[in-house]
């Protein structure tokens, strides 16, 4: 495989082609050897480059001259050429290429295909690299039926976390009754711990742009709307920027590419509220009500907002709109697994090494993205579980890393899919703390119409704070799940819905957890602090007196370079003099 | 701006390649600071403001100063990405002013990668 990236081409590497053909023809070896023109392999500084596969050899700065010898030792003898193949310096450290790191190399990206390398406030950049073909081609070459049918055939699944079929959903639109029909953008993203569509949206926002005007084509709506939350002002700067320099192109606007086609959207700012990354209460809200979900049937495709048909898309599923239409749905419905298609932008988070946005082909294993692409778990600690979905979703424990990801899968274990936040956590993670955080959240997140969530919630928490404070009684267990349960049955939103699902799996996997706290009075963890004792290993401490100088109750005392006392009436668990001790002498039981 | 036509995306693709590719003649170096939100809370504006600085004392005209969005690895920020006319790009992480004022004087205007800084060379696989 010889390079013709402009770099190698402009060093000859036709004249090479051309001499390697001549060399082979002449041993008679063109029926096994297939001479193929790639494009830049990325190590310019070393080219012409040549790949010679299967063995994988890379011959570096090539001339004509080298090649009837490197044909005759190589091909025909078997000897690769040493001199002329690729090997890092000697003896100096080497800087790993890209595609060798671990975190890059497994990853597959579509949604964040721009990411690193465009200015996401210059348009130009973003038409540079292939931005606005997919919105030329569905408009000048494809019929809106045409654009729904190829998103239905690529598999696309809302990536906001359902995982409902886009093109389906599109089409339900499409043919719902009337002239006037809306799309929306949900940006809301509340999850702790997510930040995919922030990211997306700070660094490529003409994607998403692209995807909801192709979509509006599709379903044949008019008028837009991006519901983004306040919370992102960087985002909602971008988006700004991006949607007046779109305009300024006319690719927003009338006559879209002088198509007849007309489409504009709206920013509509969030105002601090996770429930309206629920579709009707979010609709609710650009209405300009309070936020509370409403009953469905009529889902929105058929009564939305002002009572119209209405498509609502998560960011990142607007987002990988035009690649599809670009390549093609057979090309998208390749990547993933049988049911869900794609690839997902995951925010990995948590105790891990390599924090960050990921994406990843659907069907990836857990242990792939913790190990090959986070990185392990920092300080060598023993991975413990991974929280995937949010609030809505549960903890999938260690013993099931191999678990491939996707919706079904997922969803099996007791999990959800989510909007991508994916929470890893450690041997020091308290799992009871962890359930109890999230019923915090969405306790408070709740808008309070239906009993269930607002006064299920409250009571939810109320258990898991009794529990957690050294006061778990017998039967707190039971009274979790048939709670839990209840909530889930009688709530009309994905948000009361969903929000047992932590306690639930939690108490699916880390039931001995919970009883160790309810009848031992322990954390295993030691992370709640009413239930463990800060207290210095006598055998590891040797006086150098940095925790008693750290401590701001001065509740260790204890001579120089003799074992320190922790006075456990003064002790607040601050946690000071375990950070800072150096020989681990302090322990947390 | 006046509205584009279809043929236009083609005619504006070649003038950005021209002034942003190194490979087009746009200049010798490009350096890329990633600011995502993640980025200028690490300090990227001060990185970026550090090689406005330093680039105009040089009085230095013919390097390409650009930003983008995140880059990805979000706990290692702030990062650069330094491309040299005719090498591979260069991946800096854990930037500081002091750290990336080096980088200009020895990599960017010296040519020699500072390899106690960076994490790597090359690009990302695109779909």
């Amino acid at each position: 495989m010889l390079c013709a990236g402009t770099a190698c081409v402009s060093n000859n590497s036709f004249k090479i082609k051309e001499a390697l053909e001549k060399e082979i023809k002449k041993h008679s070896l063109q029926d096994e050897i297939l001479v193929v023109m790639t494009g830049c392999n990325g190590f310019c500084a070393v080219g012409p480059i040549m790949v010679v596969k299967p063995d994988g050899i890379f011959y570096q700065n090539l001339t004509e001259e080298d090649i009837p010898y490197l044909v005759e030792e190589h091909f025909l003898k078997g000897r690769p050429v040493q001199k002329l193949m690729y090997f890092p310096p000697k003896g100096k450290e080497v800087i790993p290429k890209m595609m060798d790191i671990g975190f890059f190399a497994h990853q597959t990206l579509i949604a964040l295909k721009n990411r690193g390398l465009i200015d996401p406030e210059k348009i130009d950049e973003y038409i540079a690299r292939d931005g606005y073909r997919a919105l030329a081609k569905a408009l000048t070459s494809m019929t809106p039926e045409q654009v729904i049918k190829e998103i239905k055939d690529s598999g696309l699944r809302g990536r906001g976390g359902a995982g409902f079929p886009t093109g389906l959903k599109w089409e339900f639109c499409r043919k719902s009754p009337g002239d006037e029909k809306y799309i929306i953008c949900n940006a809301d993203e509340g999850d702790p711990g997510a930040f995919m569509d922030r990211s997306i949206i700070e660094s490529d926002p003409h994607l998403v742009l692209e995807g909801m005007i192709i979509g509006a084509y599709g379903i044949g709506a008019n008028q837009g709307y991006v519901y983004i939350r306040n919370e992102y002002p960087l985002a909602m700067k971008r988006l700004e920027i991006a949607i007046n320099q779109a305009r300024q192109y006319g690719l927003l606007g009338e006559n879209i590419f002088e198509s007849g086609f007309n489409f504009d959207i709206r920013i509509q700012k969030g105002a601090g509220a996770f429930v309206c990354g629920e579709e009707t209460a979010l609709i609710a809200s650009i209405e300009g009500k309070p936020p509370e979900p409403r009953q469905r049937p009529p889902f929105p495709a058929q009564s939305g907002v002002w009572g119209k048909p209405t498509n609502i898309n998560n960011v990142e599923t607007w987002a990988t709109v035009p690649t599809i239409i670009f390549k093609g749905a057979e090309w998208f419905s390749a990547i993933g697994t049988e049911k869900s298609k794609g690839t997902k932008v995951f925010s990995l988070v948590g105790k891990i090494n390599n924090t960050g946005l990921v994406e990843v082909p659907m069907g990836i294993t857990l242990r792939e993205i913790i190990y090959d692409i986070g990185g392990g778990i920092p300080g060598g600690k023993k991975f413990k579980a991974v929280q995937t979905g949010g609030p809505s979703g549960g903890c999938i424990p260690a013993k099931l890393i191999d678990l491939p990801v996707d919706y079904e899968q997922l969803t099996k274990v007791g999990s959800i899919m989510g909007s991508g936040g994916m929470i890893v956590m450690d041997e020091d993670t308290c799992v009871v703390d962890i359930a109890r955080y999230f019923i915090k959240f969405t306790n408070d997140e709740s808008c309070g119409k239906c009993s269930s969530c607002r006064e299920g919630s409250e009571a939810l928490l109320e258990i898991l704070n009794r529990i957690c404070s050294g006061e778990g009684e017998e039967g707190d267990i039971i009274l979790l799940e048939e709670l839990g349960k209840a909530i889930k049955d009688a709530s009309l939103c994905g948000l009361g819905q969903t929000l047992p699902n932590p306690v639930l799996s939690t108490l699916q996997y880390f039931k001995d957890e919970y009883e160790a706290h309810i009848k031992e009075k322990k954390c295993p963890a030691g992370v709640c602090k009413e239930l463990i004792q800060y207290s210095v290993d006598k055998e590891k401490c040797n006086g150098c007196l940095l925790c008693a100088k750290n401590c701001p109750q001065n509740a260790i005392t204890g001579k120089r370079k003799e074992p320190q006392t922790i006075d456990q009436d003064k002790c607040i668990k601050c946690n000071m003099c375990y950070e800072v001790c150096k020989f681990n002498a302090i322990q947390k039981r | 701006m006046p509205k584009i036509k279809i043929e236009d995306l083609d005619r504006i693709s070649e003038e950005i390649k021209k002034a942003t590719l190194l490979r087009e003649g746009a200049g010798r170096a490009k350096i890329t600071v990633h600011m995502g939100t993640c980025g200028i809370s690490a300090g990227a504006r001060e990185i970026m403001n550090t090689l406005l600085v330093e680039i105009e004392k040089r009085d230095i005209k013919d390097i390409i100063l650009a930003t983008s969005g995140c880059a990805g690895l979000c706990s290692k920020e702030p990062m650069a990405t330094v491309e040299l006319k005719g090498k591979a790009p260069v991946k800096y992480i854990e930037l500081t002013p002091e750290k990336i004022r080096r980088i200009l004087l020895e990599h960017v205007l010296g040519g020699k990668i500072v390899k106690k800084y960076a994490l790597a060379i090359g690009s990302e696989r695109v779909s």
